[in-house]
């Protein structure tokens, strides 16, 4: 097995396009697993641990209203330092793992394993965020989180490709996420979801996390609160919708899951608690930015 | 690959090491330092517990490669020579020990929260350890170990 270890951003592209097979590490949460129960022994392990550029965050630089976070922050950090920038995403950050998969998994990691339970994706989706990827030959791809997720565990980046940061619109409210699993801590989630209200330019959108191939939208729940919205003359704030408004769009993103049965959950229970974090999750962030 | 670390502010050069080894096992197998536990081997139970760069990790997750060069420190490295550490006399105190397995893990995980929070709620204590995994005590006792040890290294 090689060990590539890049001491910079453009090493790790050189690397990774003269081993397109390498499996990127850095935090080693899911590597390592499988490398422990040789379950899977790569070609290579490129290791990412000194690539600093991965581990910044900041304003980004096309748009200032976003922030673009390396995919080497960890989620210790996330939950540190952006709750009140990417609120949703710290919350997910906060359910993942214990405090030692915390200080060591990263954002970068979890999209490039690409679970369905991954806990990262709904909240990504939710909020709209861009994934920038990058390749020595071709440069700076951005790939916005709808398109990323393939299958199981798949997604779009090619062979020589890295994934550098995420970019997502920096906001203090509106945003929430909730997972259901067998105890608070340490839980891959039976089931997850995200829900990103902004007022501003008058949209709702949602993520599902483990409850089909891929994390999914739902978008005709995400259709239907927004003209419930606009046509209570609710986005200005001040009062929620009805209460029979919110159960109809728990109804809509459950019948938008593709669950299965497995070790987690049944995909009744799946399409049951996505129905009741739906509707908490949408009256929570409505309630927070009203 | 010949591995450079410090370990418990000791340099150790190993050779023939290979990258993708887990650091527990650089540890236990090759350096001798029993302490680290090794249970599950996939970041669940926390009885490997160290800090890598001053940044608490299960040594499980860690590959060999990625320490050359880092500082570790082990439950081995709390200790003053015979002088247990105000958090390992608490465990023995509350009696928060049973079969002894989890207990590393529940130490190394206890300095790194106590580190950050000095008098901590049980809330806090109950997520710090919601990492490790613990079998005998039902957990209470481990819980009155952190309370205790967070007194006693207020008093120091």
């Amino acid at each position: 097995m090689e060990f590539l270890q890049p001491s910079d951003w453009q090493d790790a592209l050189a690397a990774k396009a003269a081993f397109p097979d390498a499996v990127p590490v850095r935090g080693g949460t899911d590597v390592m697993v499988e490398m422990n129960f040789d379950r899977g022994r790569p070609a290579a392990l490129l290791d990412l641990s000194h690539v600093k550029e991965l581990g910044e965050w900041g304003r980004d630089d096309t748009d200032d209203t976003c922030v673009r976070i390396g995919a080497g922050v960890t989620y210790t950090r996330v939950l540190r330092e952006l709750g009140t920038t990417v609120p949703g995403l710290a919350q997910a950050a906060r359910t993942v793992g214990s405090p030692q998969i915390r200080n060591r998994g990263t954002i970068g990691g979890n999209l490039g394993a690409a679970s369905p339970a991954g806990d990262c994706h709904p909240v990504l989706l939710a909020a709209d965020a861009v994934y920038e990827v990058e390749s020595a030959a071709r440069g700076v791809r951005r790939i916005g989180a709808d398109e990323f997720y393939l299958g199981p565990k798949r997604n779009s980046l090619d062979a020589d490709e890295l994934i550098r940061a995420i970019v997502v619109r920096a906001t203090d409210t509106g945003q929430q996420f909730a997972k259901i699993g067998t105890r608070n801590a340490m839980v891959i989630a039976a089931c997850s979801f995200a829900v990103a209200i902004n007022r501003e330019v008058r949209s709702v959108r949602t993520g599902i996390g483990s409850a089909g191939p891929t994390p999914l939208r739902a978008p005709e729940a995400e259709t239907y609160l927004t003209d419930m919205m606009t046509q209570g003359e609710l986005w200005e704030g001040g009062r929620l919708p009805d209460a029979d408004v919110l159960k109809r769009f728990g109804d809509l993103v459950a019948g938008a899951a593709r669950p299965i049965d497995d070790v987690r959950a049944t995909a009744a229970y799946r399409r049951h608690s996505l129905r009741v974090m739906a509707r908490r999750t949408a009256t929570w962030a409505l309630r927070q930015s009203c | 690959m010949r591995l450079e670390c410090t370990v418990n502010d000791e340099a150790r050069s190993l050779d023939g090491v290979w990258e993708g080894e887990s650091l527990l096992y650089v540890l236990r197998e090759r350096l001798g330092l029993p302490g680290s536990k090794n249970a599950c081997e996939q970041g669940e139970c926390g009885s490997c517990s160290v800090y890598v760069d001053g940044i608490l990790a299960c040594s499980c997750l860690v590959s060999a490669g990625q320490v050359h060069g880092a500082r570790v420190i082990t439950v081995e490295g709390l200790a003053e020579g015979d002088e247990l550490h105000p958090i390992q006399r608490a465990f023995v105190e509350a009696g928060a020990v049973q079969c002894g397995f989890c207990t590393p893990g529940f130490v190394m995980v206890t300095h790194d929260l106590l580190a950050r929070e000095a008098s901590p709620t049980e809330p806090e204590i109950r997520e710090a350890l919601a990492g490790n995994l613990c079998r005998c005590t039902g957990y209470q006792k481990i819980v009155d170990a952190v309370q205790l040890a967070a007194k006693m290294l207020e008093e120091e």
